[in-house]
């Protein structure tokens, strides 16, 4: 690997680079040992605490399964009705019009301003006030409330930056041939933004998946994380096991969303159809509520 | 309406005061640990690059929930880590800023790596034929120019941060989305007035600092 920012090592810094691996190899194994010592002495170690996530199907089948179950459901369902309706919004931000532009302009920058979860408490008081949704699945709607409040504003700034990032161009040679402002729209503009934002989207869909597990914390939706309680009162305290399963999980799914992410962008940059243009997640929203919240 | 201002039972002032303390103590620490993490991402070391690697890929993908339930949960009540805290409070909120740093590091990390990026490859190159280390070439030459070029994006990742402050009420941290939802409780009749009261705070707290940082961003970019 060459680098700009370092000469390639002589055998000065070869050994000084040796140094460096050593004591932080050291450091690394002080805190592993620390951590290890400290869950021995709490008993956190103890096989019978860690062997049914490999032992005890049951686990998997009556919590970490229809948790991550939920998890997907939430996630997808937000996402699906989030999408035409950022779109809507995104495409009414340029708008000709300012009595369209402005009032969706502050429309979507203040479900951005706001965090998700206040909309999801919110929207599941709402809903205990004004429906008659059944407890159980109220937590659920409240999630997915909030979700597509937050994120077809945050799909809207997308979707705006991608029809952007179109060169002028396809516009003028959209009115060139005689095509109104809608037909440029619909036929020209959307079809080829759609190429440019799909990185974006998926890497929002991140984004999504990790906010979910708020609706479990706090509004006792039962998702993946919410199993967690379920599990550590049924095999024995065992928080850590159940956690850091419960971790992997979202990594495994989270890391393979974002590596598709990578893949797309990598190949739309490329692509020989058309522009090249692609929207960059972190001029939108970086890391979300993603950082996005969650 | 929202006579329950009045009444003198509920501290927005105090809740949002804890958002803010929350907000600002995990910017200070994430800066520093995305600092560094970005340091070892790019650095000559293998292996602090492919811890680097691995850390940001990992916290990244986990949501902030987890691990910030994670550092109550795990580091703290099982395995007795308290960061010198005594009482409940104290604890919750320093394993919140705690876990709120951990998570935030990673997107200051990619934020100032696309910064590096960003740097003429002729500074580095230039600084090498001077005869600068690594260190000196990173910290001198190229991560000065490289912070002035992603104000915009770590102001996006500050308002972000911010915002994620609220999921510290999954640990019990009296800031404001907590109160927020003890008053929906207690106010059914009044959720409309509560809803609007908090998202104006948190409006009141993210648009300055977007407003602000983002001429910042534009006064000190370098113009190439």
């Amino acid at each position: 690997m060459t680098s700009v920012l370092y000469d390639a090592p002589g055998p000065k810094a070869r050994q000084r680079n040796i140094l460096y691996t050593v004591g932080f190899l050291a450091v690394l194994a002080l805190l592993a040992w620390w951590v290890l010592g400290t869950m021995a002495d709490k008993e956190q170690l103890e096989s019978k605490k860690w062997s049914p996530f490999v032992t005890d199907s049951r686990v998997w089948t009556t919590f970490l399964l229809p948790g991550l179950w939920e998890t997907v459901k939430a996630a997808a369902l937000s996402v699906l009705i989030a999408l035409p309706l950022g779109a809507a919004l995104g495409i009414g931000r340029l708008s000709d019009h300012a009595w369209v532009r402005t009032p969706v302009g502050v429309v979507v920058e203040f479900f951005r301003a706001i965090p998700v979860l206040l909309l999801m408490m919110f929207a599941s008081a709402a809903f205990v006030q004004f429906t008659d949704i059944e407890s159980e699945i109220r937590p659920m709607y409240a999630v997915i409330t909030g979700l597509v409040l937050y994120n077809a504003s945050v799909i809207a700034e997308i979707v705006r930056a991608g029809i952007l990032s179109l060169p002028n161009g396809q516009t003028d040679a959209a009115k060139a041939i005689g095509m109104r402002k809608g037909q440029a729209m619909t036929f020209v503009l959307l079809p080829q933004a759609v190429t440019a934002m799909l990185p974006a989207l998926v890497s929002q869909l991140v984004v999504i998946v990790k906010d979910t597990a708020l609706g479990g914390a706090l509004l006792g939706f039962s998702e993946l994380m919410y199993q967690n309680r379920a599990i550590t009162a049924n095999y024995g305290a065992n928080t850590i096991a159940a956690l850091t399963v419960i971790a992997l999980i979202y990594i495994l799914l989270n890391f393979a969303l974002t590596s598709f992410a990578s893949w797309l962008e990598a190949r739309v940059r490329k692509g020989k159809k058309g522009t090249g243009a692609v929207v960059d997640i972190k001029t939108v929203d970086a890391g979300g509520a993603g950082p996005g919240a969650g | 309406m929202f006579d329950f201002l009045d009444s003198g039972q509920y501290d927005l002032l105090d809740a949002f005061w804890v958002t803010v303390q929350l907000a600002v103590y995990s910017a200070i620490g994430s800066l520093i640990w995305g600092t560094a993490l970005a340091g070892m991402r790019v650095g000559p070391v293998p292996i602090m690059r492919s811890f680097g690697t691995a850390y940001v890929n990992v916290v990244r993908n986990t949501p902030l929930t987890l691990v910030i339930i994670g550092c109550s949960l795990g580091l703290s009540q099982t395995l007795g880590f308290s960061m010198g805290a005594d009482n409940f409070d104290d604890i919750g909120f320093r394993m919140a800023v705690l876990g709120l740093t951990a998570y935030t590091g990673t997107f200051v990390c990619e934020a100032l790596r696309s910064g590096i990026n960003t740097v003429p490859v002729g500074q580095a190159e230039a600084a090498r034929a001077l005869g600068l280390g690594f260190f000196q070439v990173l910290t001198l030459i190229v991560l000065p120019q490289a912070f002035r070029a992603v104000v915009a994006p770590l102001t996006n990742v500050l308002i972000a941060l911010t915002k994620n402050t609220t999921v510290a009420a999954a640990i019990g941290v009296a800031e404001a989305s907590l109160l927020m939802k003890e008053m929906i409780e207690n106010e059914a009749d009044a959720i409309f007035a509560v809803f609007s009261v908090f998202a104006f705070g948190f409006v009141v707290l993210t648009l300055p600092t977007g407003l602000l940082l983002g001429w910042v961003a534009k006064r000190v970019a370098v113009k190439r």
